[in-house]
Parts: structure tokens; sequence; C-alpha cells
């Protein structure tokens, strides 16, 4: 399955739910995610199936003003 | 008796908000805050670069054992900042939002429709939403309308150091608005500029880049703490009335040599 993940297109194959992804990228918390601009709650993220050409975003905390 | 800023709820003891935001080092970063004095630091999200560039950064941050304010900084569009809000609160443990909607890329505006609009939205959603505006009344009027207690307006585009370009506009908010939270946020260049607004009433003050890309950025933050305490004590202390007539200070009344030689 093709995802955009944080702006760059990746093949994955053993995606299926936002979770699973995460677990593949093993992304470091702390973070939160957004699939196609709309927010997913940590709760919902073992549960949202990914589809093909899924815009996600993995945010972590960074300077601000 | 201690004069404490009220934040939706939250006493703070300082009236100084810092960012944290284009520091030379993330040491000077932290050493800026402390002495600053400043009990709330903001912060953002953005994707996800190198494994632990986030973790360390909200590990830096969390040292400070300050409140944190999670903002929108750089949104265009309503849903971009309501979905980052959401992510924001998620991540930071937080319902305080700085709501920032750009509306021009020149001067880094806020587009005041759109913040209304999503304004409504976060607040609907249980966000205690501080927004960045401009100095504009009756967008103000129309923000603490759907609910904010807490204002931001601008006191020059952001990153320009300019100072209040408006000082008109800002007292007329203050006054029409006196039951409203007011910080100044946005483009603060020297303590002086801190110093005004709290004189003219604002009660509090957000900065970031006048200290963080001075030449000593510590030394600047404590000037800034200085100047947000003289202002406020100034407010409190009501200043004299201002007049046109000059008014000699020292008694007139015993002056020696008085007209001896007309």
């Amino acid at each position: 399955m093709k995802l955009i993940v944080n702006g760059e297109q990746k093949e994955f194959s053993e995606v299926t739910h936002v979770l699973s992804l995460l677990n593949l990228l093993e992304a470091q918390e702390p973070y939160a995610v957004a699939v196609n601009a709309q927010f997913v709650p940590r709760e919902q993220c073992d549960v949202l199936l990914l589809n093909e050409g899924d815009q996600v975003e993995i945010l972590s905390p960074i300077q601000g003003g | 008796m201690q004069d404490l800023l009220s934040i939706y709820g939250t006493d703070l003891a300082s009236r100084l908000f810092i960012g944290s935001a284009l520091y030379p080092s993330p040491a000077i970063m932290q050493e800026s805050i402390v002495a600053a004095q400043s009990d709330v630091v903001t912060v953002s999200l953005r994707r996800q670069g190198s494994a632990s560039e986030g973790a360390d950064f909200w590990q830096l941050i969390k040292d400070t054992n300050k409140h944190v304010l999670p903002n929108t900084a750089g949104c265009h569009s309503v849903n971009e900042a309501v979905t980052l809000a959401q992510m924001c609160r998620e991540v930071f443990n937080t319902n305080w939002i700085k709501l920032e909607l750009i509306g021009d890329e020149y001067n880094l505006q806020p587009d005041p429709i759109a913040l209304l609009e999503a304004t409504k939205i976060l607040i609907e959603q249980g966000f205690q939403v501080l927004p960045y505006c401009t100095d504009d009344l009756v967008i103000c009027q129309k923000l603490v309308d759907l609910g904010c207690e807490v204002l931001m307006p601008w006191g020059a585009p952001i990153g320009t150091g300019k100072g209040l370009l408006n000082p008109y506009n800002l007292k007329t908010i203050r006054e029409r608005l006196p039951n409203t939270t007011l910080l100044i946020d946005a483009g603060l260049g020297l303590p002086s500029h801190a110093c005004m607004a709290m004189e003219m009433g604002y009660d509090a003050v957000l900065l970031n880049s006048a200290i963080a890309q001075a030449g000593d950025p510590v030394v600047m933050a404590r000037a800034f703490a200085n100047a947000v305490n003289a202002g406020r004590a100034a407010y409190l202390a009501q200043a004299m009335p201002e007049k046109d007539l000059a008014k000699p200070s020292t008694p007139t009344l015993g002056m020696p040599f008085w007209h001896q030689n007309g």
C-alpha cells in the first residue's frame, strides 16, 4: 500500500491500521497522528484502517514562539 | 498581597510568557527561560525528524517545570488549525492553545475571519483558546463573545521587534474590554516596549525573538522580566495625568532673590 507519511510517499506491505504503521516506523514518543488532515486520537490508532494514498502526519514537539 | 495573573483559572506569578524558538543553543534556551522567570513557555508540533529529536526537546522543556502553551503557528486554514490544536492537546496534555491562523504571508497577519471560526469550533471542543489576533476592537469583542477569557493582540508583526505600532488601538481594546485578560503577543523588540504595554494596563506580554535573537539572550531575558515588573507596578500605581502646561515641582513660595533685579 502506498502512503504519504510526513510528506513523503512510501510503500508498505504489512500495514493495516494506524498503529501498525506507527510500530513499523518505530515512532518515538511523544507524538500525535493525523490522517488526511484529521486528528486520530491515540485510542483510535488500533482501530482506524489505512487506505491506499492516505496522508499520514506524525508530529512531535518542537520549539515554538 | 501577591499580584497574580489568572489564565483560565490558573494563577501565575509571572506576566512574561516566553517562546522556546530561535535560541543559539538548547542550553541558552533553558537559561533564558529561567532568567525571564516566566511561568509559561510556548511550544509547537512539527513532523517527526530524527528519532529522538522531539523527545529530547520535550525533555528540556519538562525540565524547566513550566506551564506549556502550544501554538498552531504556520496554519493557514481553519481545519489545519483545529487539527493541530487537537494534536497539541494530546501531546502536551493541556486545553490551552495559542491559536494562530495566518492570513497573509508578507506580514504574517492573523486572518480574523478564520480565527473566529476556529475559535468557535475549539471552544465547543473544550479548548481554552488564547487567540493571537490583530489590534481590531471588533474582532476582539467577537472573540470574547465566543467565550475567550484571554486575548493576545499583536504589538507589531511577528519577529519585527517594532514595538507597539498602534498604541491608540491597544489602549481602546484595554478600555473597552476591562474584564478580559489581555496579552501583547508578537512584535516586541525592547524591554521598553514590554514596559509600555504593561503601563497601558495589559496583563502580560508574550515574546520570543526579542530575547532569543539578542546578543545575550539570558541577560535580555532578565531585562524583559524587570521591564514587565516595572510596567505592571507603574500601572497599579496609577500614573499622573499628562498635561500641556509646565508646572514647577519645587515650591516657589520662599524663593530667595525673587524678582530682585526687576
